[in-house]
């Protein structure tokens, strides 16, 4: 049967039409994966930007004998509610430092209560009535006000949202990452050089390379399991310390660092070794004076993307027990510390709902250095990048 | 404390009798070199050399001997230790001297040692999974010699309630027994990975489909690390936004269209979890379907096919065994991932086809056992090495089958970057 050129070329554009409609449905995923990203990041921006402010009061502390037994009585009675808990302990304290400040009152800013803080920010709050009139006179005569808040970078975990910070987490994360890095990136190079350089082509080398490939792809919370086991367990680590999360973030690591060094010492073309070995090098010297310094900027940049990896890692971090309380500034890679991440995850477990500022702005910060380190890592490649 | 100060001794003599070693070797290599001899290596080999032969075996009796007393608990007094690997150093150290000859290849005996050295961190991962299985498989087998194994794999109930009280000897005062039935919890894995798949592969396939067919050089440039940084945030913050953002969302819409969803859905993760693998997928597919050689395109073409043809008859059918794999690798990281459903889903094990109920996850349990304030000895803690033993068979046996794929495919077409 003949079918007639209009026939034909209905058919023609309906397959065309199809075509198209592939093309716009493509593209649309493409979109829908951007725009989640965009409202991702837009969600978390307003959610945490308040975080990084917060409210302060001024008030007229009064330094009597009375306070320095009840420090509640240092402040007006309807101001008590209003002004921070974490200040009015310290009270005692400072007239114990400095007699001589009985018997004055001074007007001073003050850091006020978490729940004037979300008051002020026009989130909901458990303040009552009164207490929140006062607020909104305060406010007017210009005596409470949000400022900048240095708390959140200067200070440890608090049950207190008005003086939890993350700086206790922050030093974690870098003791952590310190242990991570020494341990992953000798090693990882290590294996590296050996299976692109020295190692022959035999079952040995593919089972290494098989297990390799495998160990990038395991779940995260067994290699908590393992830290667990063999770390804590086994060799007496001590539990939530920066060792034992370091070392069980190195063993993460250590896939990709040992497929970034694989990929850059493959891009090292054979000449260079076929020159060096010509003038009488040994194996090793070729590698260590001209294979090396050659690949290193691409070492380095799989091994900023494997430290971003490991710095944003919660759950094998969980399992060791780095979710402690920790209202102190760890200083030490024995003793119990928390990482950024997990000090979100605690956070987002708090029921107060300044935790969700809080949480949100931890995140913040988390974010930012993982952009900072991936686009130094993206940079450092484009500046070094030798195409051969 | 003390331990701290040995090791710190250790170190300090080592490093003086290394540096000692390298003096002498070099001096007396560069004598022998002054008096005329012809030697087969360089002065600074063979100090080298001298340091390797003094430094090597005392850290490796050092080493040995701690793992020793970890390991069968033989009490070797720490002093006594110290004072055995320095005179080791010190014996390497006389034998690096006496081997600095004319005739001795040091270059050669140093690039022995080094290969040995790499070598050896090589195996280090093979350690680790060796560690992983271990210590998984120990900690399971403990756990099945308490609960039996037949009803860990077939049971529909997972209640440790109990437990607690069996492992303090007091088990009669419990009233009902603990049940370790980890159906409800696989059910609710696999819920949720399905819908996670259900995002990620139409959205990540489409996305690899519009990059590598349609899209201008520049669209591709700027777009694929866009993506990219969707793999990039961490997994705890994804978890917070589906337990803040997403669920709320959810919850209305559900009540909206008169249904009843919980907070702690498997929706909410699901999805989140979708979209935290359409990188991973998109990625793959890309690189797969850039791999099909363009003498297929052209011929499909030439053949008066349309481009939308010919990429649902030639190209997508070409790549099917890479996006197979590729799909089976992010089931793989479905599977194990923790944090977003430690945050959003719920914790109550929930044996539904419903994805609107709350349902729990093996890795919820893994975690909520772990970090409760129960003894290690406890069925309830053990029960983690069990569910982590099953996850860690399937996730490998997912990743074991894609990489089989994968290679077909490498063969098939002769790609060697995949």
């Amino acid at each position: 049967m003949r079918q007639s050129f209009d026939d034909i070329s209905a058919q023609l554009r309906a397959r065309h039409r199809k075509s198209a409609r592939l093309k716009w449905t493509s593209m649309g995923a493409l979109g829908l994966a951007v725009l989640f990203l965009v409202l991702f990041f837009a969600d978390m921006t307003i959610k945490g930007l308040p975080a990084f402010q917060q409210a302060q009061i001024q008030v007229e502390v009064d330094y009597s004998e009375q306070a320095s037994q009840l420090p509640l009585a240092a402040v007006n009675e309807d101001m008590r509610r209003l002004v921070s808990r974490g200040y009015l302990r310290l009270i005692p304290g400072r007239m114990q430092n400095n007699p001589e400040l009985l018997g004055t009152t001074t007007t001073e800013w003050v850091l006020a209560d978490g729940q004037v803080d979300q008051y002020l920010k026009g989130h909901h709050s458990r303040l009552s009535d009164s207490e929140k009139a006062v607020v909104d006179r305060l406010q007017e005569e210009g005596r409470a006000e949000l400022r900048f808040n240095t708390t959140f970078f200067t200070s440890g975990d608090s049950k207190m949202p008005e003086l939890a910070g993350i700086a206790s987490a922050a030093m974690g994360t870098v003791f952590t990452l310190i242990v991570t890095l020494a341990v992953a990136f000798p090693i990882g190079v290590m294996t590296a050089v050996y299976l692109e350089e020295f190692a022959p082509d035999n079952r040995f080398t593919q089972i290494i390379e098989i297990n390799i490939n495998n160990l990038a792809a395991i779940p995260s919370i067994l290699f908590g399991l393992l830290g667990l086991a063999i770390f804590i367990n086994f060799f007496g680590v001590p539990r939530s310390s920066p060792v034992v999360g370091g070392l069980t973030l190195a063993l993460m690591t250590l896939p990709v660092i040992i497929i970034a060094t694989r990929t850059a010492l493959r891009s090292v073309p054979d000449s260079i070794r076929h020159a060096a070995f010509g003038v009488g090098c040994s194996r090793w010297q070729v590698v260590r004076d001209h294979v090396l310094p050659l690949a290193l900027p691409g070492i380095m940049t799989g091994s900023i993307i494997g430290l971003a990896q490991a710095m944003g890692e919660t759950a094998p971090l969980i399992i060791v027990g780095m979710v402690a309380f920790i209202p102190d500034v760890t200083n030490s890679f024995t003793e119990a510390a928390t990482v950024l991440p997990a000090q979100i995850f605690t956070w987002a477990g708090e029921p107060d709902r300044a935790f969700i500022e809080k949480t949100s702005g931890g995140i913040l910060v988390l974010l930012a250095i993982l952009v900072t380190l991936n686009a130094s890592a993206v940079v450092l490649r484009k500046k070094f990048e030798r195409r051969w | 404390m003390q331990t701290n100060q040995l090791l710190a001794m250790f170190c300090g003599a080592l490093l003086v009798l290394g540096l000692v070693a390298y003096l002498l070797g070099r001096s007396k290599a560069a004598r022998v070199r002054a008096s005329g001899t012809a030697m087969y290596a360089q002065p600074d080999q063979y100090a080298w050399f001298t340091v390797l032969s003094t430094a090597g075996p005392a850290l490796a009796v050092g080493a040995v001997a701690s793992f020793v007393m970890l390991l069968l608990g033989a009490a070797i007094s720490p002093l006594l230790l110290l004072a055995g690997c320095l005179v080791v150093a010190c014996a390497g150290l006389a034998i690096g001297i006496a081997m600095v000859r004319p005739d001795f290849h040091a270059r050669q005996a140093i690039e022995k040692v080094i290969r040995f050295i790499l070598a050896g961190a090589a195996l280090i991962s093979i350690f680790t999974t060796l560690g992983i299985l271990l210590s998984i498989v120990f900690e399971a087998v403990r756990f099945f010699k308490m609960q039996s194994f037949w009803d860990f794999i077939t049971g529909t109930t997972w209640n440790p309630g109990a437990s607690f009280l069996a492992s303090a000897g007091r088990a009669e005062e419990g009233g009902a027994a603990a049940q370790f039935g980890s159906v409800p919890l696989f059910a609710g894995t696999f819920m949720i990975t399905f819908i996670a798949m259900v995002v990620a592969i139409p959205v990540g396939l489409l996305a690899a489909i519009y990059m590598s067919e349609f899209a201008p050089q520049r669209v591709r440039t700027i777009f694929k690390p866009i993506l990219e940084i969707l793999a990039g945030i961490p997994t705890v913050v994804y978890g917070f936004f589906a337990a803040i953002t997403v669920a709320p969302i959810i919850v209305a819409v559900a009540d909206f269209l008169g249904f009843e969803a919980s907070f702690n859905s498997a929706l909410a993760p699901g999805i989140v979890m979708g979209i935290m693998i359409i990188p991973f997928i998109s990625s793959l597919s890309d690189d797969v379907i850039n791999a099909v050689p363009d003498s297929m395109r052209q011929g499909s073409l030439a053949l008066g096919l349309t481009r939308g043809e010919m990429i649902r008859d030639i190209v997508i059918p070409a790549a099917l065994p890479g996006i197979i794999s590729a799909s089976l690798l992010a089931v793989s990281r479905a599977l194990g991932e923790t944090m977003i459903v430690v945050m959003a889903a719920g914790m109550r094990p929930n044996l539904s086809f419903n994805p609107l109920e709350d349902m729990t996850t093996v890795t919820v349990r893994i975690v909520a056992a772990l970090t409760g304030d129960l003894e290690f000895g406890s069925a309830e803690t053990l029960s983690a090495f069990a569910l982590g033993l099953v996850l860690f068979v399937v996730t490998l046996s997912l990743n074991l089958v894609s990489v089989i794929m994968i290679r077909r495919f490498r063969e098939k077409y002769r790609v060697n970057n995949l």
